[in-house]
């Protein structure tokens, strides 16, 4: 009896702990969520802010826009060419650190570790503020390392073939520590005897890679695949701080098209776009899960 | 390391290493390998850190030494020119300090907030709990850009539009942070805490007294990327603050950034004012970086 009381109490401060979670929740985050959704359906705009109650249904008529939007569709296309593109790379880059930090550091590995982690945690304006600095078509470092090793220059950021590789580039570069990190503690927990084993069997570097390590990480490689293709399919503060989308719609993405319409005042629109974006996303999450997801659980 | 190399696999080498014992053999092959290991990732290394090293030096170049063509990588004219006028043009006090007191505002209440939520999660059990905790996950997926619009919405209901308070509401709370401290907690041995529930402690002397002093660690780990969230969050507090007095450091410089007559002096100056305490902070403290994305990373 005053044991049962006592679970029930400690059930309640449960309860009671988890308030600030469950509000801010609440309100600053499903509410909103289930708002953005209603607000796709409605031609609600910034002047309605106050009152959103005011504003008048429009159904499908959004989303109907939104297929017919040129702006969108070349966002569409940057945000595709971007992920694409830079979630490979960045993870790639990664494993290969990771890999060679694993078999061959010991000394200094601090250092190689803080220094790849820099980019990741240094503030996206600072980095564009580098980079800017660093693509300068005249008096940045790299157009000056390329003449000075005879290869030809670039605008960079103000041509329109090269502006979005560059920020993929930066992308990665900014990136990839944190993927080594993660990749670097998972290959810490790859039992030792099974590269010995392959060893024994005459497996060479490759091998080894290629059938012990790889399918070890597998988990490890689903996790970074996710999260960076969550991080890379809302890309928007690079080209915000650094090309403004430009030139000529180069590096426009579809979070800085939707962020552009919220500027704009158009709050349905930006909605219907967020929406369709959500659940994009949502769909690239599941099927990466299913193509990467351990094998022992694929025989169920 | 084994020594023994299996039969047959290196009668192809040539004769001089051939002469030689298995050993020295394998060891020399071995510092071959490391070396030009080493080789790859200093490489790697300087493509990372040289932008860093040349917007610190260029940050005290004068301004037409910083658009010369070709550039230079020392600074030929040492200046303090680019600081100075960030001072003045980004309000460098102001923003500062709300840069300053967000990230502090955001910390502590994470620090406090996380680990009551992570102590429930692990320890109280409350009908509906497994369902708070899958709501933790899938704040975590959730996109930020998503969210943004009707956040804003919410804020603008709530009057908290161009304020501090506004600025850091949405991150009171923090999933990364919740899911950090309960997995940190579940550890705790239950023996413990019972020993302390028969010796008559309270659910809040235990969390206080007991709880927290042990997730030390954990803590540490959470204020570090909690304050790094926090210092370089840019397009919230961008769209939250309107007016001059509430912007935080990002904030100030992006606006700069964007402009075409900027001088480069400022925004160098600016970057390398905004960087500098993540990478004292990040230097002091790396281990409980690493151990904290590695921890939330694989799990």
């Amino acid at each position: 009896m005053r044991r049962g009381r006592a679970h029930a109490r400690r059930g309640r401060i449960g309860l009671l702990f988890s308030m600030p979670f469950l509000a801010v929740f609440a309100v600053l985050y499903a509410g909103p969520l289930l708002a953005g959704l209603g607000m796709s359906v409605t031609d609600l705009r910034s002047t309605d802010a106050q009152h959103p109650f005011s504003v008048d249904f429009v159904g499908l008529r959004h989303y109907r826009r939104l297929l017919h939007d040129e702006v969108m569709r070349k966002a569409a296309w940057n945000t595709l060419v971007f992920v694409a593109a830079g979630v490979p790379l960045t993870i790639g880059c990664g494993l290969v650190a990771a890999v060679l930090m694993h078999r061959g550091v010991d000394r200094a590995r601090a250092l190689f570790r803080v220094g790849y982690f820099l980019p990741h945690v240094t503030s996206i304006v600072a980095v564009a503020v580098i980079w800017r600095f660093v693509l300068d078509p005249q008096s940045g470092l790299l157009n000056e390392g390329l003449r000075a090793a005879g290869l030809p220059t670039a605008a960079w950021l103000a041509d329109e073939r090269t502006a979005l590789p560059s920020l993929i580039a930066m992308a990665a570069w900014r990136g990839f520590g944190f993927d080594m990190v993660v990749f670097l503690a998972a290959l810490q927990g790859v039992p030792r005897e099974l590269y010995e084993a392959a060893e024994t069997d005459g497996a060479g570097a490759w091998a080894r890679f290629r059938y012990v390590t790889l399918p070890m990480l597998r988990p490890t490689l689903l996790f970074t695949s996710v999260y960076s293709s969550i991080g890379f399919l809302q890309f928007m503060e690079e080209p915000l701080v650094m090309t403004k989308g430009g030139p000529d719609g180069a590096t426009e993405s579809v979070s800085l098209a939707i962020y552009q319409q919220f500027g704009g005042g158009d709050y349905g629109y930006a909605g219907a776009a967020s929406t369709v974006l959500f659940f994009v996303i949502v769909l690239v999450a599941l099927l990466q899960f299913r193509v990467l997801r351990p094998r022992h659980l694929e025989a169920r | 390391m084994s020594t023994v190399t299996a039969p047959g696999r290196d009668t192809g080498a040539a004769p001089s290493v051939r002469d030689a014992p298995p050993r020295t053999r394998r060891a020399r092959g071995e510092r071959l390998r490391r070396t030009a290991i080493y080789a790859a990732l200093s490489l790697g290394l300087g493509l990372v850190v040289t932008p860093f090293a040349w917007t610190l030096l260029s940050s005290f170049k004068p301004e037409h030494e910083i658009r010369q063509s070709p550039p230079t990588f020392l600074p030929a004219h040492p200046t303090l020119a680019g600081y100075r006028e960030m001072l003045a043009s980004l309000h460098l006090g102001t923003t500062f300090t709300n840069s300053v007191l967000v990230a502090a505002a955001q910390v502590s209440a994470n620090l406090l907030l996380c680990s009551m939520a992570g102590y429930a999660l692990a320890k109280l059990p409350f009908p509906g709990r497994r369902a708070v905790f899958g709501l933790v996950m899938a704040q975590m997926m959730v996109p930020g850009i998503v969210l943004v619009i009707p956040q804003f919405v919410v804020v603008t209901r709530l009057g908290l539009t161009d304020t501090l308070l506004g600025v850091v509401l949405p991150y009171l709370v923090w999933p990364l942070g919740v899911f950090l401290m309960r997995q940190f907690i579940a550890e705790i041995p239950d023996e413990l805490l019972q020993a302390a529930r028969i010796d008559g402690a309270g659910e809040f002397r235990i969390f206080f007294r007991i709880v927290l002093p042990l997730c030390r660690p954990a803590l540490a780990t959470l204020t570090l990327l909690s304050f790094l969230n926090a210092w370089n969050n840019f397009l919230w507090p961008a769209i939250v603050a309107q007016t001059q007095d509430r912007y935080t450091l990002p904030v100030a410089l992006a606006l700069f950034s964007n402009e075409e007559t900027t001088h480069y002096g400022l925004l160098l100056a600016g970057a390398v004012v905004v960087i500098t305490p993540i990478v004292v902070l990040f230097l002091c403290l790396q281990r409980f970086f690493i151990e904290g994305i590695a921890s939330t990373g694989i799990k």
